[in-house]
């Protein structure tokens, strides 16, 4: 019996029991050689949200060895993004008549006054849910006699998305829509993190679908300049066991390396297409980040070409610095120095459905994460 | 919020592709991809896009998790990839 192809995508075998369990075995055998040669714990981090969910939802945490320990990393777009580009967000809102699309993560994170999208919605701003950026520029196109602002938060994988949107609008004429540009790049946010002395991260499982357009090039400093290993690993169960045993390999052969467990969707150059395009309407930027504070070269802004698409400049708001939410772990958490039950907010006044700060507010937040699928 | 699900393109004209996700259909943007083209499968994120998938690759994926770790489990390896049913 020949199976098609759409069924290897979908193959009960990328979360089989049997095939996990003998991972986990080897597991188990690789993380005591490895801590022989780390001295203790191996910490990995997996960068992405989206592996910290798949983590989180597999149930696969609680069977991992006792030596291995798995943090997330700053990986979840509304996680990261400061509290001051929060305020810029609903200052956009109060404008009377702009529409507000965005993502739906982005509708219950706090501002530094306590107010959120979901609040000043209820209010009577025009905020709207989107699936895609192309639905906001659809949505310009109908209604030309109002603003329409995207909220464009995220990596690598959903900046070129919107960049697309961006130069449909640009094709288009649309002058009466916008977007932010509040990106984050991965390279540079693990650098940050390598480069602190207190760093103890043995390994990084790298995000897929970032990859799938950076390409593996991007990490090699992480392997040569930092000597930590790196898998860039896909998002099934299989994957994620196998990423966690390659990095584990990694460090017992003392030999770090950029290794491509998701080669079905990654390829060593990435997403050329994309890249170019990302290339042509942004430009490596500034970026202000949740803990770490703003940095150089840490993220995209518009090019000059793209400007007129810039909702910061379009409406004019400043940036200011505003305190993180009193009490909250979360930076700390982005950074891989604390666990969401570190924390003493979290399952107390810190829930979901009455979360203080960002990592329990995004569906893919560490905090919600554990909230939701325990530890 | 970087979750990207695969999808069959079934019919495109220009960039504009509808792909088929297991019977769920949806217009997507092949803007990132202009190579792409009929009946390929593709990763798609927030209405884009962003790579062709080759289901060559993915079997090969399982068969390297199979000779690794089938060793102590040989009965979902017994027959044709997908014969379990989850």
């Amino acid at each position: 019996m020949k199976t098609s192809p759409a069924e290897r995508f979908a193959s009960p075998l990328w979360r089989d029991r049997g095939l996990a369990a003998s991972a986990l075995a080897e597991m188990e055998r690789l993380v005591a050689a490895a801590s022989a040669k780390t001295g203790g714990t191996v910490n990995f981090m997996e960068v992405c949200g989206t592996h910290t969910m798949a983590i989180a939802a597999s149930g696969m945490r609680r069977l991992f060895p006792k030596g291995l320990r798995m943090l997330s990393g700053p990986g979840c777009p509304v996680c990261v993004t400061s509290q001051g580009d929060i305020d810029r967000v609903l200052a956009l809102a109060e404008i009377p008549g702009v529409i507000i699309t965005t993502f739906g993560d982005m509708m219950k994170v706090k501002g530094s006054k306590g107010l959120d999208l979901h609040s000043m919605r209820e209010k009577g701003a025009d905020i709207r849910v989107v699936y895609s950026p192309l639905d906001a520029v659809d949505l310009a196109a109908a209604e030309p006699s109002r603003q329409v602002v995207f909220i464009g938060v995220g990596f690598e994988t959903t900046a070129p998305v919107i960049a697309g949107a961006v130069a449909r609008a640009k094709k288009a004429g649309l002058k009466n829509f916008s977007s932010t540009a509040f990106f984050k790049l991965v390279p540079p946010a693990l650098e940050l993190l390598l480069s602190d002395p207190e760093n103890r991260i043995h390994g990084f499982m790298l995000p897929g679908h970032v990859s799938a357009i950076i390409g593996l090039e991007p990490y090699r400093f992480v392997a040569e300049k930092y000597k930590v290993p790196c898998v860039v690993t896909g998002f099934e169960p299989m994957d994620i066991l196998a990423g966690i045993n390659m990095l584990l390999k990694q460090v017992v052969s003392g030999r770090p390396s950029v290794e491509d467990e998701y080669f079905r969707a990654v390829k060593a150059k990435g997403n050329p297409a994309a890249q170019a395009l990302l290339a042509e309407v942004f430009k490596v930027s500034e970026a202000s980040w949740r803990a770490i504070g703003t940095v150089k070269a840490t993220g995209l802004a518009f090019s000059r070409a793209y400007e007129a698409f810039d909702a910061v400049k379009r409406f004019n708001i400043p940036y200011s610095d505003a305190p993180e939410p009193k009490g909250c772990l979360c930076g700390q958490i982005l950074l891989g120095k604390a666990l969401p039950p570190d924390c003493p907010l979290f399952g107390k006044r810190c829930t979901p459905s009455s979360a203080v700060g960002p990592c329990m507010v995004s569906s893919e937040g560490a905090c919600a994460a554990w909230f939701k699928y325990g530890g | 919020m970087c979750l990207a699900v695969p999808g069959k393109i079934i019919s495109l004209k220009n960039s504009n592709a509808e792909v088929d996700f297991n019977g769920v259909k949806r217009a997507v943007s092949l803007d990132l991809v202009p190579e792409a083209k009929k009946n390929d499968y593709v990763l798609v994120h927030a209405g884009f896009a962003i790579q062709v998938l080759e289901p060559k690759e993915a079997e090969e994926t399982l068969k390297l998790f199979a000779e690794i770790y089938g060793k102590e489990h040989k009965d979902a390896l017994s027959g044709p990839l997908s014969h379990v049913k989850p």
